[in-house]
């Protein structure tokens, strides 16, 4: 066996055999599922509660129109005084009062009527009240005028844009969220595994220094091989350890879905209702918008900026792993790492969900450390293959620049007791 | 006799810094060679180039007459200063490791690390971690990866350094056996004294350069001045001490430890005078009871050394 993949098969045995890791690959799922379960189960819990609401109508106008609904009843106070009704209502804790009062114009009744609450009432409560209301109002406005309702339901027309682009395939309206989600998820994705990964790199290259391994290695190995090995050896454990997660979480996913019968996705409150406003066709064009988007190119891209990003970060890792001696130092060189895998995000999150070709997210898709993250949520969008090519140049240039850059520190530094270098330091190192 | 490791004119600098400067030593197959000089005279640098960890700004490193290759780190077991191993790795599996690294196939490491282990009486430590062994024990197991794979070439840094007196003398039977098996050593350290009596050859580094070097025996009779160590039992002490004074070249008040109130003197004889003309000239005047030759240990040859360059 040739000393990489031996280096390659301990690192990736001494990260899946450390006990946090265990733990955090067999446990994170559960409290993922766990949580989302949690946040569910207490949404219903929140929607299952029915508000009271008492009516004060003065007018005698609304008798009829307010109905119980799931979330609300209506109690008729219009019997008692004003006075009495507030008192009753406060006493039986019930959600408020609504209080509707008799005036000479619509117009005016409109502006006067009034909800008491001891505490912020319920704002889609209140949407329902004014609906209700203004409905009202308005139909009898069209009644004195002479206008005929059913006259005017019927001429209400809906209209619904098809869009089409100009080779003729019809697209849903949704087709820039799906693309969205696409990229966001990937981009996001990068962005964890760099961070999760690239520290673990570092960490276990300031173990080995720490041990006093590092000399008796590397009188056998080339200090770049070990390196490599690490970078290798750590990312093979990341894929497991996503891999599990992935499955894991679908599987307990599915078993928390069908136990407590909970909607595992509580922000399907919007999903839902755009479903059911849109038909089935819309739904089919969402299906053919995942379809159609440019697969192929979207995982082989996926493919090499993850890769990419990896291995220019990971090495980055790696050096400063090798120029301090303990974890807390390394600290302050953190900032070169963080800064533009967070520009990258919210480059990615702002400017190109805004404008995918603008001018920000063009430059920030072609500087090789944000590029993986920025290029990867450009992609569903669509992106000229030049475009693509000359920030995968770069990108590969880049590795390779900062691959050798790295390695002369990790040279130098794992063999560097007790100093705390500077910027300074590590620069003189790369001349070395 | 062939040398087996040759270097010739090595010079590393790092950045302004001159690590090693001009540095050349030969090393004789079979032979076992002192790398001597104090802390951070470029002993550890001069050995890193040797295993091709760091390469030379200018000479260059022969290995059996051939140009230092990477396939010559095979040939190389080299045991740092600086010397650990994982924390968290159970000894078997990195012992496996670290010997496979060095191009062993997987049964026949095995099978070595069986022989040593069991020599060393350790093979019940084989599923243990590291961190349940104490720091003697676990400079045994790098003792026996260094050596494993049977190397031409053996380097110790700081060699006992951490082994109580007993485990560092088992070491060191170990490592002459191996030299009588054929292999070479090299012995790199700063306490002089520890491994003076094992050396066959010697090189001397302060400063970044080599200040001498050569055979142990050659450099002591260099530096040897034709000094003799006296004790003797006078019939009166203060006459003896200033006759013997006016005879011969130097004559100074010694300290050794004796049980009987003698006369303790060491006498330079000039290059004129045979150690036979002092005894014959003492076996008249009292009861000798000790008279050997001053032979300097590498330690006072070293500092002379040192001395005698700073003086000029």
């Amino acid at each position: 066996m040739s000393n990489l993949k031996l280096i390659i098969k301990r690192e990736f045995l001494a990260r899946i055999r450390n006990r946090t890791f265990i733990v955090m690959t067999f446990l994170s799922p559960l409290i993922m599922v766990g949580m989302i379960s949690l946040i569910a189960w207490l949404t219903t819990l929140n929607n299952d509660e029915v508000r009271k609401v008492a009516v004060f109508d003065e007018t005698g106008m609304f008798n009829t129109d307010f109905e119980d609904s799931e979330d609300v009843n209506y109690i008729d106070y219009s019997k008692l005084t004003l006075n009495d009704a507030k008192d009753s209502v406060v006493l039986k804790k019930l959600h408020g009062l609504l209080y509707i009062p008799k005036k000479n114009t619509n117009k005016e009744l409109a502006s006067s009527i009034q909800f008491y609450a001891d505490e912020a009432p319920n704002i889609s409560i209140l949407n329902k009240i004014e609906k209700i209301i203004g409905g009202k109002l308005t139909d009898q406005n069209f009644k004195e005028k002479g206008l005929d309702l059913v006259v005017i339901e019927k001429a209400k027309t809906k209209v619904n844009i098809q869009i089409e682009n100009f080779s003729g395939e019809k697209t849903s309206k949704m087709s820039n969220y799906v693309k969205m989600i696409f990229g966001g998820v990937a981009g996001y994705f990068l962005m964890m595994f760099i961070i999760i990964y690239g520290n673990m790199v570092m960490r276990s290259v300031i173990e080995e220094k720490s041990n006093r391994i590092i000399e008796i290695i590397i009188s056998s190995v080339k200090p770049l091989q070990l390196m490599m090995g690490k970078i290798l050896g750590t990312s093979f454990a990341g894929i497991l350890q996503f891999v599990i997660w992935v499955i894991l979480g679908a599987v307990l996913l599915t078993v928390a879905t069908s136990v407590f019968g909970v909607d595992p996705q509580p922000a399907g409150v919007d999903q839902s209702l755009v479903l059911q406003d849109e038909n089935q066709q819309e739904i089919q064009l969402i299906l053919q918008d995942i379809i159609k988007l440019p697969l192929g190119t979207l995982v082989l891209s996926f493919f090499i900026y993850f890769v990419g990003g990896y291995f220019l970060y990971s090495s980055i890792y790696a050096a400063i792993g090798a120029a301090v001696d303990s974890e807390t130092d390394s600290q302050q060189f953190m900032l070169p790492i963080i800064l533009p895998l967070m520009l990258g995000i919210y480059v990615g999150f702002f400017s190109v969900i805004e404008n995918p070709h603008g001018t920000v997210s063009v430059i920030f898709s072609m500087i090789p450390l944000t590029s993986p993250i920025v290029m990867l949520m450009r992609i569903p969008f669509g992106v000229p293959w030049w475009e693509v090519v000359i920030s995968m140049l770069l990108l590969i240039g880049s590795i390779i620049f900062i691959t050798w850059v790295a390695a002369k520190i990790y040279r130098i530094g794992i063999l560097m007791y007790g100093k705390k270098p500077s910027y300074k330091e590590l620069f003189k190192w790369i001349k070395y | 006799m062939a040398n087996l490791l040759e270097v010739q004119q090595a010079t590393k600098r790092f950045g302004n810094f001159t690590a090693l400067h001009d540095v050349s030593i030969q090393v004789p197959k079979g032979s076992i060679f002192g790398l001597l000089g104090p802390n951070g005279a470029g002993k550890t640098t001069l050995i890193r180039i040797v295993n091709q960890i760091t390469l030379p700004d200018e000479g260059s490193v022969y290995l059996d007459n051939e140009f230092l290759k990477p396939e010559h780190i095979k040939d190389i077991g080299y045991l740092p200063e600086e010397r650990g191993l994982y924390k968290s790795m159970k000894v078997g599996e990195q012992a496996l490791y670290l010997a496979q690294l060095k191009g062993l196939s997987k049964s026949e490491a095995k099978e070595r690390l069986k022989y040593w282990f069991e020599k060393f009486d350790i093979i019940h430590w084989w599923d243990k971690k590291i961190q349940e062994l104490s720091k003697g024990m676990a400079q045994k197991v790098q003792f026996i990866v260094t050596v494993l794979h049977k190397p031409k070439l053996l380097i110790f840094d700081e060699p006992f350094s951490g082994f109580d007196p007993i485990n560092a003398n088992v070491i060191k039977d170990e490592i002459l056996h191996l030299r009588d098996e054929g292999a070479t050593v090299i012995f790199s350290t700063h306490r002089m004294e520890s491994v003076e009596e094992l050396c066959d050859h010697i090189a001397l580094i302060n400063k970044s350069k080599k200040i001498l070097d050569g055979k142990v025996t050659d450099i002591k009779r260099a530096y040897k001045s034709n000094t003799f160590e006296v004790g003797i039992l006078a019939e009166n002490n203060n006459e003896l001490y200033t006759d013997l004074q006016t005879k011969f070249v130097d004559v100074v008040p010694a300290d050794f430890k004796a049980i009987d109130d003698q006369l303790k003197m060491k006498i330079t004889l000039g290059n004129s005078t045979s150690s036979n003309e002092l005894l014959q000239y003492l076996s008249n005047k009292g009861q000798i009871l000790r008279f050997n030759e001053v032979i300097p240990t590498v330690n006072e040859i070293f500092i002379k050394t040192i001395t005698d360059i700073e003086n000029e």
